[in-house]
């Protein structure tokens, strides 16, 4: 089976580290989404997995094989790229098909795949086509038509959705969930967008300058995170963070304070604190919402935007920080307004401060 | 529009004059000139006043004719032998003042066969030294053509690599290009030298001593040759950089999709660069033909068309005509016939390599 496991794996152009040694244990048929900010090296390490990128030390093994100095070909990987990567001289049919082509199969065989193929994708008419008809959404149909007929145990896709507009992104969001239930494969999805991590994965890996931040459901991440950066990337908008003091520590709880905020007693989680520290809390702004006066929080209105359904207001406190809030009903704030929020204290996050 | 594009727009056509009055005096006033007088008398310098005279300059160039010449036989109908083999009536007693043969006046023996039987069939041409121009100019085009762009995608492929150093191959590939290509012609003179030349020096050294130096440029059957080699060597560079420019056109992440598929090498070749090329390769296809039909300067340096019209050529033979005998006239013809050859090709080409959709 075709579980894949990252131990101590690291990357170096000369000086320039880019992978620090980075653990990750993939089980076989998870849908594991590396995400992480540009420039994080989560791109560089699908391409480690998929042997375009040398592997400068540590071991990378699928499938219980150690791979490092494997061609790609012989990893049992296929690949998906931002750029689609299809042949622009060859049909749809074609594209499908190259893999099988150059294994040299026979025309037989590759009809039945590619046919099965399309039939999954949903593409069966696009087949005659060439790639210069085809829309993005399309081009990343065959994309994907070209990984699947090898039937490889591993799929590697590099921000398969970053090309598309937000509304194909969506369709094709789903359909790339419905695909890993249908085949059963492992994933590895690399992307910068949190929504997709959030609602494709079974394990996100967080990366930032080439370490692991945090590995864990979407769940365990968006509920507890284990750090600000962690923090602050899952979640949209992000979460607000407040600089507050420490008064006093009692078990699991603190009781923080600032300018702004009246005390509150939240749970310390794992991270350890004494009387006088400084810290951050966390406060997600879906966890906000008006409070009758006095409330924990106050400040003044500084920008309201409605969706529709939500509003986003930006608040000035009082000890000059911003704060967001998202309330879930479509309400309006006049600038300069006074308002003043509540949450409950064990949706809030206590950090060490940096 | 029309009024805006010429009337305030001065300074561009003041900088675009000169340019644009060489360009007339040397390019499209010569070309007109040449159809015009391809069909007079015209001579460079001549007292006697310029006459029409049709299609003639091409007849005379272009006229060929067949004949079938039965053997001599005696009065017994037995082949009369002479020296062991069959005796056939001489030519010239049919194509010199034969009032029977008035067609075949002035013509000569391009070349003779038999088609089994005793029947000799002999082809005549008017213009024997020009027709030989012809087929040495296509043999030369036929060569240099896909060897040429061959040897510089292989150059191509093998400077696209990141290696240390490339740039020094870079240049020394490109190097013959930039240098003129009747310098390079003098030098493999040289080369080419019967006695002391380069070329029998190294294969004399190679051989030890068991290969007969070759007087390369002096022999007819390796004069052309010769000079083919020496014309691939030197502009090989040119047309490697235009593949180079090519091949980094494909986009990157083609070849690495292919690594994830398996792709050999050869593969890689056959479905992502080769056809990554093909607009490249119609350009560089035409470009060598249009050239190569031009030959001139090599032989110009090297052989004069020599020894025994074995490296004539058709642009040698329209300045040899036109300017070495002063039969302007006749030049204009050559080039006029050049012209349509090109041309023709070129649609040719145009066609087969055309978008199919």
């Amino acid at each position: 089976m075709a579980r894949i496991q990252l131990k101590d794996l690291r990357k170096s152009y000369g000086n320039a580290h880019v992978i620090k040694g980075v653990d990750i244990d993939i089980e076989d048929g998870e849908f594991c989404v590396f995400v992480g900010p540009s420039g994080c090296g989560k791109s560089t390490l699908l391409r480690m997995i998929a042997g375009l990128e040398d592997i400068t030390s540590g071991s990378l093994t699928i499938a219980e094989r150690r791979v490092n100095d494997l061609p790609p070909a012989q990893r049992g990987v296929a690949m998906v790229f931002q750029s689609y990567a299809i042949f622009p001289h060859m049909t749809v049919r074609e594209n499908v098909a190259f893999g099988l082509t150059i294994a040299g199969a026979s025309k037989a065989e590759k009809a039945a795949k590619v046919a099965e193929a399309a039939r999954i994708l949903q593409m069966e008419h696009l087949l005659d086509r060439r790639p210069s008809q085809l829309s993005g959404g399309q081009r990343q149909r065959v994309a994907i038509g070209r990984a699947i007929v090898r039937q490889p145990k591993v799929f590697l896709f590099d921000e398969p959705l970053s090309n598309l507009d937000a509304a194909l992104r969506m369709d094709m969001r789903m359909e790339i969930g419905k695909l890993h239930k249908a085949l059963g494969a492992t994933m590895i999805y690399v992307t910068h967008d949190q929504v997709e991590a959030m609602t494709l994965a079974d394990k996100i890996v967080v990366l930032k300058d080439g370490q692991v931040m945090q590995i864990g459901t979407p769940m365990e991440l968006y509920q507890n995170p284990a750090n600000l950066f962690v923090a602050g990337f899952l979640g949209a908008p992000s979460m607000n963070f407040l600089k507050v003091t420490v008064q006093a520590v009692n078990g699991n709880t603190a009781l923080v304070s600032n300018a702004a905020l009246d005390p509150v007693e939240v749970s310390t989680r794992s991270a350890s604190f004494k009387a006088g520290d400084a810290a951050i809390l966390g406060l997600r702004p879906q966890y906000l919402s008006i409070a009758e006066a006095p409330g924990r929080l106050q400040g003044t209105v500084a920008l309201t935007e409605r969706l529709g359904a939500e509003t986003m207001v930006e608040v000035k406190l009082k000890d000059d920080s911003s704060l967001i809030a998202a309330l879930p009903q479509d309400v309006v704030f006049p600038v300069g307004a006074q308002v003043a929020f509540d949450f409950a204290a064990d949706k809030a996050h206590l950090f060490a401060a940096p | 529009m029309a009024s805006k594009f010429t009337q305030s727009n001065r300074t561009g056509w003041l900088m675009a004059g000169p340019a644009i009055l060489l360009i007339a005096g040397f390019v499209i006033l010569p070309f007109f000139l040449a159809i015009g007088l391809s069909f007079t008398n015209q001579r460079l310098v001549s007292p006697n006043p310029t006459e029409f005279i049709g299609l003639s300059n091409y007849r005379q160039l272009l006229d060929v004719a067949t004949l079938t010449l039965e053997p001599v036989r005696d009065a017994a109908g037995e082949l009369v032998l002479k020296d062991g083999a069959p005796d056939y009536p001489s030519i010239r007693s049919l194509t010199r003042n034969n009032p029977d043969r008035p067609d075949l006046a002035g013509m000569r023996e391009w070349f003779s066969f038999s088609t089994g039987g005793a029947a000799r069939t002999v082809v005549l041409a008017r213009d024997v030294v020009f027709m030989t121009a012809i087929v040495n100019t296509f043999v030369f085009v036929l060569v240099v053509a896909p060897v040429q762009a061959g040897l510089a995608l292989g150059l191509a492929l093998l400077i696209n690599q990141r290696l240390r150093g490339i740039n020094i191959f870079r240049a020394l590939y490109f190097m013959p290009v930039v240098v003129s290509i009747v310098v390079v012609s003098l030098l493999w003179r040289l080369i080419y030298d019967g006695q002391s030349g380069l070329l029998n020096n190294l294969l004399g050294t190679l051989s030890f001593g068991t290969l007969p130096a070759v007087d390369w440029l002096g022999n007819p059957s390796t004069a052309l040759g010769a000079i083919i080699a020496m014309s691939i060597w030197q502009a090989v560079g040119f047309h490697m950089v235009i593949w180079l420019a090519g091949l980094q056109t494909i986009s990157p992440t083609l070849y690495e999709a292919a690594a994830i598929e398996g792709a050999s090498k050869w593969q890689v070749f056959r479905y992502i660069t080769w056809p990554g090329l093909r607009n490249t390769a119609i350009l560089i296809l035409i470009v060598i033909t249009m050239q190569a039909f031009g030959l001139f300067a090599q032989i110009d340096v090297m052989t004069n068309g020599g020894p025994l019209d074995s490296t004539q050529t058709i642009v040698f033979q329209a300045i040899e005509r036109g300017y070495g005998k002063q039969d302007i006239s006749g030049g204009s013809a050559i080039s006029v016939i050049l012209f349509v050859i090109v041309l023709t090709i070129s649609l040719i080409q145009r066609w087969l390599t055309r978008e199919r959709s």
